[in-house]
């Protein structure tokens, strides 16, 4: 008998196959990472358009969750933005109810607790993405990573996706405590462009300052590309 | 956050159920199913709303000083000419950094203020962090408007600290929810603000404003005879609460007030020997 067809059987050995399955689906995913600064967070993810006529800039893959929270991914796009809606109507309804921001771990649980619910039920698949939700929470910065078993986890810098491995060892070389937004900007990029095939309309980079979120554009990509290639 | 059914275990149509979810609404705070059912309905109950109404006798007040929060109650529960107790504790300790008063319907407030104590404790245990005052009383009015026009009579006031300081809120039955920095509620109310309006500063001290407090239940006892029996006072601070008086007799107080004025207090100053 196979264990690995329906969900909400577990092997023998104790796995549940789907929701690995789903892992691995993640593991193809394109590359996002997500970087904790002293007073910033930064997210960075790569695009890819899948032919030459579509457009890459109209690819948005950072979510904005709330006016100084957002959201990443690696994994199925759709799925993505499924779970984005859910999370921003969240947030909505936490301040309807509660007149407060909902802290950063607040969100987190709450989508950890989205893709949960879909490990333990029949006649649906898990969420194929493990996301990275960033934000400030008591003017302190926060950066958490949730995956499709739902497990919510806080980081100080990660990365998902199909290079993770790699730019995880990056990050764990250079980033250290208290890293100013400019500097933890650059390790990001630096740690994107390492894995990102050229050209720097495959990065989207987004800074979560305390109060709000700031999109880079494409000109202004373009010169972080160009400044980080200068450096070592 | 919704709780997962068990009862959809396996069930392969479970995914169109999530559609009906609260998550895919801005649906308020659903409250227990507890039915309502006043004996001859709610519009028996028209003149119930209003914080005159003789039925739900009471004074209860509070307000922000430099110390943190001052609120003073009084203790009679009348219904109508009938005095029901002299003893009630119309200030009901929510948890250890949240108080609410009681006044209207003694039952509406128990019971609502205690499924918000409830509910803080396990918005606490999940989360990790304590709700705000601001955020508790957003909770109960979001409550009371789903309730609106039941015939609910609530018109408490939440007083807390958190991590932002002191805060007091008026809520009730209709769904208001006012941040302020002197509230008097109940039939002795005017009485009361007659007492506070005056003599009301941000920067009186602990003693001062529990002098001005039990003086302001005082008076509203006095003149207003739906109010009476002891005053209690609670005092917040950054700390959490502290009950300042658990009950000083408002009869004591009549004639501790005269003596400090060099009167009797019998009613007749002008011994004019009126009986």
């Amino acid at each position: 008998m196979s264990y690995d067809t329906a969900l909400t059987v577990f092997s023998p050995d104790g796995q549940l196959f789907q929701v690995e399955y789903a892992m691995e689906a993640v593991k193809r995913g394109l590359c996002c990472v997500g970087v904790r600064g002293k007073d910033a967070i930064i997210l960075g993810v790569e695009k890819k358009a899948t032919s030459k006529l579509q457009d890459v800039k109209t690819i948005k893959k950072v979510y904005q969750l709330d006016h100084n929270l957002c959201m990443t991914f690696s994994g199925l796009n759709a799925d993505a933005r499924i779970l984005a809606n859910q999370t921003r109507l969240q947030c909505q309804q936490y301040k309807i109810y509660y007149e407060d921001d909902p802290s950063v771990d607040y969100i987190a649980k709450f989508t950890s607790q989205q893709q949960q619910k879909f490990t333990q039920r029949g006649g649906a698949r898990p969420y194929g993405i493990s996301t990275l939700i960033a934000g400030f929470s008591n003017n302190k910065p926060k950066l958490f990573q949730t995956d499709p078993s739902g497990a919510c986890s806080e980081w100080k810098a990660t990365s998902l996706g199909k290079s993770a491995k790699q730019v995880k060892d990056f990050l764990e070389k250079h980033w250290r405590e208290g890293l100013h937004e400019k500097d933890a900007l650059l390790l990001t990029t630096k740690a994107l462009m390492d894995v990102v095939e050229s050209g720097n309309k495959n990065i989207e980079l987004c800074v979560i300052r305390k109060n709000e979120c700031w999109f880079l554009n494409e000109n202004e990509v373009e010169e972080l590309t160009k400044i980080t290639a200068q450096l070592q | 956050m919704i709780d997962f059914d068990p009862s959809t275990f396996g069930l392969a149509h479970t995914y169109q159920k999530e559609d009906k979810d609260e998550i895919n609404t801005l649906a308020l705070p659903s409250a227990p199913q507890v039915i309502y059912k006043t004996l001859n309905g709610p519009t028996q109950i028209s003149g119930g709303n209003k914080l005159n109404n003789f039925k739900h006798g009471t004074t209860t007040l509070g307000f922000v000083f430099k110390e943190g929060i001052l609120l003073a109650v009084d203790s009679r529960a009348s219904m109508g000419s009938f005095l029901s107790s002299e003893q009630v504790r119309k200030v009901i300790e929510i948890n250890e950094y949240l108080l609410g008063t009681m006044a209207g319907g003694a039952a509406d407030c128990q019971y609502w203020l205690a499924y918000l104590a409830n509910h803080c404790r396990t918005y606490e245990l999940k989360n990790g962090s304590k709700l705000s005052v601001a955020a508790a009383s957003k909770f109960l009015q979001g409550i009371l408007i789903g309730y609106r026009n039941s015939g609910l009579s609530m018109g408490c006031m939440i007083a807390g600290t958190d991590t932002t300081g002191q805060h007091l809120y008026y809520i009730d039955n209709d769904g208001m929810r006012l941040k302020g920095d002197i509230f008097s509620v109940g039939s002795g109310s005017t009485y009361a603000y007659g007492v506070l309006d005056n003599h009301y500063r941000y920067d009186l001290s602990l003693d001062e404003a529990v002098e001005l407090g039990i003086r302001a239940i005082y008076h509203a006892t006095h003149r207003d005879t739906a109010s009476g029996g002891v005053v209690r006072v609670y005092h917040i601070h950054q700390d959490g609460w502290t009950k300042v008086h658990d009950g000083i007799d408002v009869v004591d107080l009549h004639y501790r007030f005269a003596q400090q004025k060099g009167l009797v207090g019998d009613g007749d100053e002008a011994k004019q020997r009126l009986f």
